[in-house]
C-alpha cells in the first residue's frame, strides 16, 4: 500500500468527514469527561445520521454499487456483533478505556502522519510548478489473485468476495469498538486493494455503515446500555452541520492546505491521548460496577 | 449509570410530615404520663421520615434530609449528663462494585490489579450527636457497621436468625441474608464466610480504603458531627447531607442509639429516591426496553440524516 493518498477533491471531503464526523464521538467525550464507552457507543449511533445524509446524496447521483455495498455490509454485520461481543468482555475486564485510547492513538496518528507526509509532497510538488496531482499506478495487488471472484458491474471489478468481506468485518468492528463510520480505512483500502473506482467508493462505503451502525447501535443499546440519545442527538447535529461546512471549506481551501492543518488536528489529538495514557494518573483507582458502568 | 433505576412500582405513599409531627408529639406526651417512675424501663427510640419517597430532578445537586426522632423512657440523669449518644445514616441501595488499580506497564498506565465488594452502600450520610470514636469502640462500630471508615463493603453469607435487626438493612425478612448482629459479634464463625470477610477487614486493603476515599471524595460518602441535636428533652433531629450523585432505589434512614457507649437501641424507616424529568424517563426508557430505545435511536439517526440532507440540499 502506497504512503500517499490520491489528491483527488473527492478525497477532502472524506477526510474532512473523517476529521470532523468520525472523531465527534469519542472526542466530545474528552471535553466533558463523558465514560468512553458510552462515547464510543453513542459515536456508532451518531454515524448513521451522517451517513445517510452523505449516502442519499451519493445514491442520487447514482454513485453507490449496491452488490459491492452490500457484500461488505454482510462482513460488516458479522463484524459489528463480533465488536460489540469484544467490548462487552474488555468492559467487564476493566480494559475497554485502554483498548479505546491506545486505538485511537494508533489510528489518529498513523492518519495524521499519512495525511502530513502527502500533504507537504503535494504543497512541495505544487510550489514546484506541478498541479499537486498524482497518478495512481495500475498494478494489480495480492488481493486479486484470491479465489470465490465476484462481478461488480457498477465497480467495474471483478474480485475475490474474501477481502470484501474481510474489510466489511473490520469496519464492523471499529465501528463497536471506536464509534467510528471507518471510512478513514474503507476508503484507502477499497481504491488501493480493491482498485474500486473513485466515483463509486464513498457512496458505498457510506451506504454500507448506515447498516453497519444501526446493527451496532442495536446491539450496544441491548447489550450494553451505553447509547445515550440526547448525546447522540447533539453529535448528529454537529455531524451533519458540520459535514455541510467542512464540504464547503473543502470547496475553498487548496486541498493539500486543507490536509495539512487537518493532520496537525488529528496528530495533536493523538498525542493529547497517548500523554493521558503514559502521564502518572491523579488516581491510579477506579470505581466500576461489575459490568463495567461507572459505579 | 442508566443502570442504576430500580423498579418503584410498589412504592406507596403515607404519613406526611404532619401525622410525623403528631406521632412524636403523642410519644413524648406518653412519657410525661408515665413520668419517672421509669426509671428501670426501657428506652424507647423511634424515627420517622416526613416523607417516605424523594424525587430528585436530573440537575441535582444536593440536599438536606432531616430526620426527627423520639427517645423515650430515657434515664433523666444519663441524659442531663449527655451519657445517650445518637446516630443517624441514610444508607443508599447496595451493589456490588469492582475496585481497579492502574500500574505502569510498558510505560503506559493499565488496569492491573481489582477487588470486587459483592455489596457497597450506593451513598452514605451519618450525623451523630459527637465524634463516633467518642461515642463507641470501634469494635461496636465494626459489628454496627457504623460510619465511612467502618462500614460493611461485603455481605455475610449467613442468615440473619429470626428477630435479629440486620445491619443497615431493613429489619423484616426481605433480606434474609444479610449479617447479623449476632453472627458479627462471634469473631470465631468467620469461618462460615468467604475468605475476604473478616472482622478485621480492610486495615490493610488498599482497595477498600481508596474505594472509601473515591466514594467520600465525591461526596457519596459523608459524615458529620454535631449534627443530631435535641430539640427537647425526647425529641432529637439531625440533619444529613445528601450528595449530587444520590443514586435511585431503597434508601434505609436508620438510627442508633448508645447509652454510655454501648449500642442499646436502633430504629429504620425506608425511604425511596427516585428521578423524575424528560432525562430520567429516557434513561428509564433505556433500561426496561433497550432494545426498542436502539431502534428509536437508530430511527433518529436516519430521520436527522435526512432532514440535515432536506435542509442543506444543493444539488
Amino acid at each position: 500500500m502506497n504512503l500517499y493518498l490520491p489528491i483527488a477533491e473527492i478525497s477532502v471531503n472524506v477526510f474532512v468527514l473523517v476529521g470532523m464526523g468520525a472523531a465527534v464521538g469519542f472526542l466530545s467525550g474528552l471535553f466533558y469527561n463523558i465514560p468512553p464507552a458510552v462515547a464510543v457507543a453513542t459515536g456508532a449511533n451518531q454515524v448513521i445520521a451522517a451517513s445517510f445524509s452523505g449516502a442519499l446524496a451519493h445514491y442520487k447521483r447514482g454513485t453507490v454499487d449496491m452488490k459491492l455495498g452490500t457484500v461488505l455490509l454482510l462482513g460488516g454485520l458479522v463484524g459489528s456483533f463480533a465488536g460489540v461481543a469484544i467490548f462487552t468482555l474488555l468492559r467487564r475486564v476493566g480494559q475497554l478505556d485502554l483498548v479505546v485510547s491506545l486505538l485511537y492513538v494508533i489510528f489518529l496518528g498513523g492518519i495524521g502522519g499519512l495525511m502530513l507526509v502527502e500533504s507537504i509532497q503535494a504543497m512541495l510538488r505544487t510550489s514546484r510548478g506541478g498541479s499537486g496531482e498524482v497518478r495512481r499506478p495500475g498494478q494489480h495487488s495480492w488481493v486479486h489473485g484470491l479465489p470465490l471472484k465476484m462481478r461488480f458491474q457498477r465497480s467495474k471489478l471483478y474480485v475475490s468476495v474474501i477481502p470484501v468481506l474481510g474489510l466489511g468485518f473490520l469496519i464492523g468492528i471499529l465501528a463497536a469498538i471506536m464509534g467510528v463510520g471507518g471510512g478513514f480505512i474503507a476508503v484507502p483500502a477499497m481504491i488501493y486493494l480493491l482498485r474500486v473506482p473513485t466515483s463509486v467508493v464513498i457512496g458505498t462505503s457510506l451506504f454500507q455503515i448506515i447498516f453497519t451502525a444501526a446493527v451496532t447501535t442495536v446491539l450496544q443499546a441491548a447489550t450494553n446500555g451505553t447509547i445515550d440519545v440526547v448525546l447522540a442527538f447533539l453529535l448528529m447535529i454537529g455531524g451533519v452541520v458540520g459535514a455541510q461546512f467542512g464540504a464547503e471549506a473543502g470547496r475553498k481551501l487548496r486541498g493539500d492546505q486543507l490536509r495539512a492543518l487537518l493532520a496537525l488536528l488529528v496528530l495533536a489529538v493523538g498525542l493529547r491521548l497517548g500523554y493521558e495514557l503514559v502521564a502518572t494518573p491523579v488516581e491510579p483507582f477506579t470505581i466500576t460496577l461489575p459490568t463495567g458502568e461507572i459505579g | 449509570m442508566m443502570k442504576r433505576q430500580v423498579r418503584l412500582r410498589q412504592r406507596k405513599r403515607e404519613g406526611g410530615f404532619a401525622a410525623l409531627i403528631a406521632a412524636v408529639l403523642a410519644l413524648g406526651l406518653l412519657h410525661g404520663a408515665s413520668g419517672a417512675a421509669a426509671q428501670d424501663a426501657v428506652e424507647s427510640f423511634e424515627i420517622g421520615l416526613s416523607t417516605d419517597t424523594i424525587a430528585i430532578s436530573s440537575d441535582f445537586t444536593g440536599a438536606r434530609l432531616v430526620v426527627f426522632g423520639a427517645l423515650d423512657n430515657a434515664d433523666a440523669r444519663l441524659l442531663r449528663q449527655q451519657r445517650y449518644d445518637i446516630v443517624v445514616v441514610l444508607v443508599g441501595p447496595r451493589r456490588p462494585v469492582v475496585v481497579r488499580q492502574k500500574e505502569r506497564t510498558l510505560g503506559v498506565w493499565v488496569n492491573r490489579g481489582s477487588e470486587t465488594f459483592n455489596s457497597v452502600p450506593g451513598s452514605y450520610a451519618l450525623a451523630a450527636t459527637r465524634p463516633l470514636s467518642d461515642i463507641t469502640r470501634r469494635e461496636f462500630r465494626r459489628r454496627l457497621s457504623l460510619g465511612i471508615q467502618d462500614i460493611r463493603l461485603n455481605s455475610a453469607a449467613a442468615p440473619a436468625p429470626a428477630g435479629q435487626p440486620t445491619i443497615d438493612k431493613p429489619g423484616v425478612a426481605e433480606q434474609p441474608r444479610a449479617p447479623s448482629l449476632v453472627t458479627e459479634t462471634e469473631p470465631g464463625s468467620a469461618g462460615d464466610e468467604p475468605p475476604v470477610q473478616s472482622l478485621e477487614p480492610d486495615e490493610t486493603d488498599v482497595y477498600a480504603a481508596a474505594l472509601r476515599r473515591l466514594r467520600e471524595r465525591s461526596g457519596l460518602f459523608n459524615q458529620s458531627v454535631g449534627s443530631v441535636e435535641f430539640v427537647s428533652p425526647t425529641l432529637f433531629r439531625a440533619d444529613l447531607q445528601l450528595p449530587a450523585g444520590l443514586p435511585t432505589g431503597q434508601h434505609l434512614a436508620r438510627a442508633y442509639l448508645f447509652k454510655s457507649g454501648v449500642f442499646i437501641r436502633e430504629s429504620s424507616e425506608p425511604l425511596w429516591v427516585v428521578k423524575t424529568g424528560f432525562e430520567s424517563m429516557i434513561s428509564d426508557f433505556a433500561t426496561h426496553y433497550a432494545v426498542i430505545y436502539g431502534f428509536a435511536a437508530v430511527a433518529l439517526a436516519i430521520f436527522t440524516g435526512w432532514f440535515g440532507r432536506v435542509v442543506f440540499k444543493r444539488d
